[in-house]
């Protein structure tokens, strides 16, 4: 029983990465290595405005005083900075020959995506902004969101043609002083995407940014800022893929949002970088900041990730709930197998009055991977009658996988309530037997158990990527099963 | 832990000392202590007191403490005091088996160096004992009490007496032993001891460990208890620390237990200035259990800084943790719990809970319950809760009549008594259900009738 059920575990958890094709197309990089030329050249081939120059040096000079962080339940190969090129765009960019300026063979990679930058198709309603390597491809649907005032552009778009949204925001939740990738990235980051909901304003349409890492030795360092102003909404999403090289490739992105007044701004990733080989050898290193901010009163941001590819990530979406009133949300499916390392949870500081957060984390390990959920929930003295509640449960397939929950719990005022609570455990024999006496095989129910254990967050995502999502969880885990 | 290259003033004083009271230190312990000394002070050398980067005293910063500029007791002089004083302190129907530790060394007051109760117990001086059983500090001394932590190492180096308890093989003492800790002088002092207990296969026995400050000085111990218990064995411990607004308290447990044998620990921390409490626990034998309690009810300014760690290092064993605490005016408090189930511990069953009530705005709790699993067939699971007394079970009281202070008391007793109602000693147990009444109501000075009334 117990061999034929680690077989069965083992063909579950071993099925392949299907994004990992690359296409070749003709790119222009920058040679491996950094320094302050490196960034200058950044800055200068954006054609951006001085004070983005200045920003982006301090960073830099900055960065070199740093050390990489070493408190993370990961093994993190050393990763040498010199040998990465900082810098790599398709050559035919926007606003060349082609009607809407995006290369056909760049629009194949996509389609082949499932990302669609054609507006006329409209199959999911979705605004893309699509990012390959170091450079933004196409943001579709700019003039039907520009009809209800939405600025929805790439990053380096947004530096050029509203400078003054961008130095009042850019930096203001994640300085660059944050911690070594924030300094990294504000360094030499290339693109990425801008989105600005003025007041009022619902977005009529999911907004999303797709990242795709295609060239060789290179790394992605990309930026994403969002600013909903009062009582506007919007709905993010965010996925990315790369494709499969025995070589690790660094990911090193942060993520702003800035909530005013009575705004509401959902945030949803699938992450699907290339998590490496069977033997652990290659696969995206993705360290990445992700930070929101509720100003004003009332104010929500919602932070739902589905972890499922990346050899290591260091990742922790976390909400700084200022405004009274405001709430954060976090929920997170985290799976890892073969021999992936995920170091990831969330941070919850409660600054304003009655402030409300929730913490939903699932891990989900299998084969030789070790799965962290790594939290903090701060509560100063003026967050009187805060509340929090999290629950962090992990799932383990397979003796040789880890599972591990560091949360760090800091309450400093006596009207708050704060709980935590976390399990870890395998699936059920009983719970198998209890399928299998109904007739589902022990491939179905280990799929049907996994699928219903994360089915909570799931929940949580919009309609196009909960149905992408579990798809994803079913080629992560359940491979043949399917 | 990191490796430090700069030793700082405190450090170098105690590296110091150590080597001008070098040759009198080892001739009061035998060689396997003095083995242990040596390498002690070279740990210390080399990793110093833990400073402020160092994760795991985060939320109790040593330094400040260490610059108090402690005179070391190193030297044991005659203490005069009234025994009846002390006794006063003690739980008068208790029926026990007591010794006595002043400033560290062990006191001939109340009996011999070395005793031998009936069932062959063996109770006495750490000191004495280590010259008389050589073959069993070899063996067990210093084995378990790991140098990772730069005050252990420092304890190490300069424990010289403490008390030693021996229970051999098959032996059952159901008359609890008592360890009165009283540290006394007319200035501020440092005292560092060191005990060392043994429980063979088989064995039985209870230990009851009551820490008291006794002159209203400045007091810093740094303590280092190692525990072993054979295989079925059976261990009792009970500490309660009852000490002064400006006694600090560091004690160090390290746990060795092997297969099948069952310890229960209880740390009540009723009063402290700052109190850090460590224990560590290694299941080292299949079918391992370990229960590990501990209730702080603290005011004022005071600190208490709780850190467990658990590691499941065979299958199918049980480990069990619950800490609760109330905080009072602007005290703060820690609690720290890590549990390891090591790969190939399968079965294993591990449950973590914390659980604190403020009821101040300026008391603070940091609490992080934490967990690293490496087996899949285990089921662990943890828990963390701040919060206050419940409004509706409040107001359910008063409606009933009960006063709203009496219902206060009610309930945070009742919080209480989940951790009290361990303690299986039942006279203990009703005195310390005495003790914690009084604490919450405010009554209780460190010592009933203490003459200092730091109260």
């Amino acid at each position: 029983m117990k061999k034929e059920q680690n077989k069965i575990l083992s063909e579950v958890t071993g099925s392949d990465y299907k994004y990992g094709f690359y296409t070749d197309i003709d790119i222009e990089i920058f040679p491996p290595g950094l320094n302050e030329d490196v960034v200058r050249a950044i800055s200068a081939k954006n054609e951006e405005p001085e004070f983005m120059l200045e920003f982006r040096l301090k960073a830099y000079r900055h960065w070199l005083k740093m050390e990489i962080p070493d408190w993370a339940h990961l093994k993190i190969p050393e990763i040498n900075y010199q040998d990465i090129s900082y810098y790599a765009a398709p050559k035919n960019k926007k606003g060349t020959e082609s009607p809407d300026g995006v290369d056909p063979e760049l629009r194949k990679t996509f389609e082949k995506l499932g990302i669609s930058l054609d507006e006329q198709k409209r199959l999911s309603g979705v605004a893309v902004d699509a990012v390959m390597d170091s450079v933004s491809v196409k943001t579709t649907f700019q003039e039907t969101l520009a009809e209800h005032g939405i600025i929805f552009c790439s990053m380096s778009e947004a530096i050029k043609e509203h400078p003054d949204l961008i130095k009042k925001y850019l930096g203001s939740v994640v300085p660059y002083t944050d911690n070594y990738f924030t300094a990294l990235n504000a360094a030499v980051f290339s693109d990425g995407s801008f989105c600005y909901i003025p007041k009022g304003v619902k977005a009529p349409m999911e907004l999303s940014t797709y990242f795709r890492i295609n060239a060789a030795n290179t790394g992605q360092f990309e930026r994403t800022l969002i600013v909903a102003e009062e009582g506007s909404y919007v709905s993010y999403l965010e996925g990315c893929t790369a494709p499969m090289r025995d070589e690790n490739q660094l990911h090193a992105a942060v993520v702003e949002i800035i909530v005013e007044k009575d705004a509401y701004v959902k945030y949803s990733t699938v992450q699907n970088w290339y998590p490496g080989d069977k033997n652990g050898k290659g696969g995206i290193f993705n360290f990445v900041t992700k930070r929101g901010i509720c100003r004003g009163e009332r104010s929500k941001i919602s932070w739902t990730q589905v972890e499922t590819g990346s050899a290591i990530t260091w990742k922790y979406p976390s909400c700084i709930l200022k405004g009274n009133n405001s709430v954060g949300e976090f929920n997170s499916v985290a799976v890892t197998n073969n021999y992936q390392q995920a170091d990831t949870g969330t941070k919850m500081i409660h600054i304003g009055k009655n402030t409300k957060s929730t913490i939903i984390s699932k891990g989900i390990s299998a084969g030789f991977s070790n799965n962290s959920y790594r939290g903090l929930v701060k509560v100063v003295k003026k967050a009187q009658n805060s509340r929090n509640f999290s629950q962090c449960d992990s799932l383990l397939l397979g003796d040789q996988c880890g599972a591990h929950t560091f949360p760090y719990i800091e309450v400093d005022n006596a009207n708050s309530i704060v709980e935590h609570e976390a399990t870890t455990s395998k699936i059920g024999e009983d719970q198998i037997f209890y399928c299998n006496q109904r007739g589902i095989s022990t491939e179905d129910a280990i799929g049907l158990i996994v699928n219903g254990y994360a089915k909570e967050v799931l929940n949580k995502l919009p309609m196009e990527f909960a149905v992408e999502a579990q798809k994803l969880l079913q080629i992560s885990l359940e491979g043949s099963v399917g | 832990m990191q490796n430090k290259m700069v030793v700082s003033d405190i450090e170098r004083e105690f590296i110091d000392l150590y080597k001008e009271n070098r040759s009198m230190f080892e001739a009061k312990t035998s060689a396997p202590v003095n083995e242990v000394r040596k390498s002690g002070i070279r740990d210390f050398e080399r990793l110093g007191i833990p400073g402020k980067k160092d994760e795991n005293y985060k939320n109790t910063p040593l330094q400040p403490i260490f610059r108090n500029g402690y005179r070391k007791y190193i030297e044991q002089k005659m203490v005069e005091f009234n025994l009846a004083n002390v006794f006063q302190c003690d739980i008068p129907t208790l029926d026990t088996h007591m010794v006595l530790l002043v400033n560290g060394f062990f006191d001939k007051k109340n009996g011999d160096f070395l005793k031998e109760l009936p069932s062959g117990i063996i109770i006495g001086s750490l000191a004495a004992a280590s010259h008389e059983y050589p073959e069993l500090f070899e063996k067990h001394y210093g084995k378990y009490a790991s140098h990772k932590d730069g005050l252990v190492a420092l304890n190490s180096a300069f424990a010289q007496d403490g008390i030693f308890l021996y229970v051999p093989e098959g032996s059952v003492y159901k008359k609890p032993i008592q360890i009165v800790n009283l540290v006394m002088a007319k200035e501020d002092i440092m005292v560092q001891h060191r005990n060392l207990i043994i429980v063979e296969k088989n064995a039985e026995a209870g230990v009851i460990i009551c820490d008291h400050a006794m002159t209203p000085y400045k007091f810093l111990t740094n303590s280092v208890t190692e525990i072993y218990t054979a295989e079925n064995a059976f261990f009792d411990y009970v500490r309660v620390q009852n000490e002064h607004n400006n006694g600090v308290q560091f004690s160090h447990i390290f746990v060795n237990q092997e297969a099948n044998s069952n310890m229960t620990s209880n740390i009540m921390t009723l009063h402290g200035g700052v109190v850090r409490n460590n224990v560590n626990v290694l299941l080292n034998g299949e079918g391992a259990e370990n229960n590990s309690y501990g209730l702080y009810l603290v005011d004022r300014k005071q600190h208490v800084d709780n850190y467990i760690y658990i590691d499941h290092a065979k299958p199918n064993c049980i480990s069990n943790q619950l800490y609760k605490g109330v905080l009072d005016d602007s005290a703060t408090g820690a609690f720290n719990g890590r549990i390891l189930v090591r790969k190939d511990s399968q079965k294993t069953h591990a449950f973590q809970a914390n659980n604190n009530i403020l009821l101040t705005d300026n008391a603070k709790i940091n609490t992080k319950p934490q967990l690293e699993i490496y087996a899949d067939d285990v089921k662990c699971s943890h828990g963390a809760t701040v919060g206050q007394l419940d409004g509706e079970a409040l107001f359910y009281m008063r409606s009933r009549g009960i006063p709203e202070k009496e219902a206060r008391l009610i309930m945070m007793f009742a919080f209480a008594h989940e951790i009290i109602g361990n303690v299986k000693t039942e006279a203990l147990l009703n005195r310390i259900n005495d003790l914690v009444d009084k604490r919450l109501k405010g009554e209780l000075s460190p010592c009933d009738n203490c003459a200092m009334k730091c109260y």
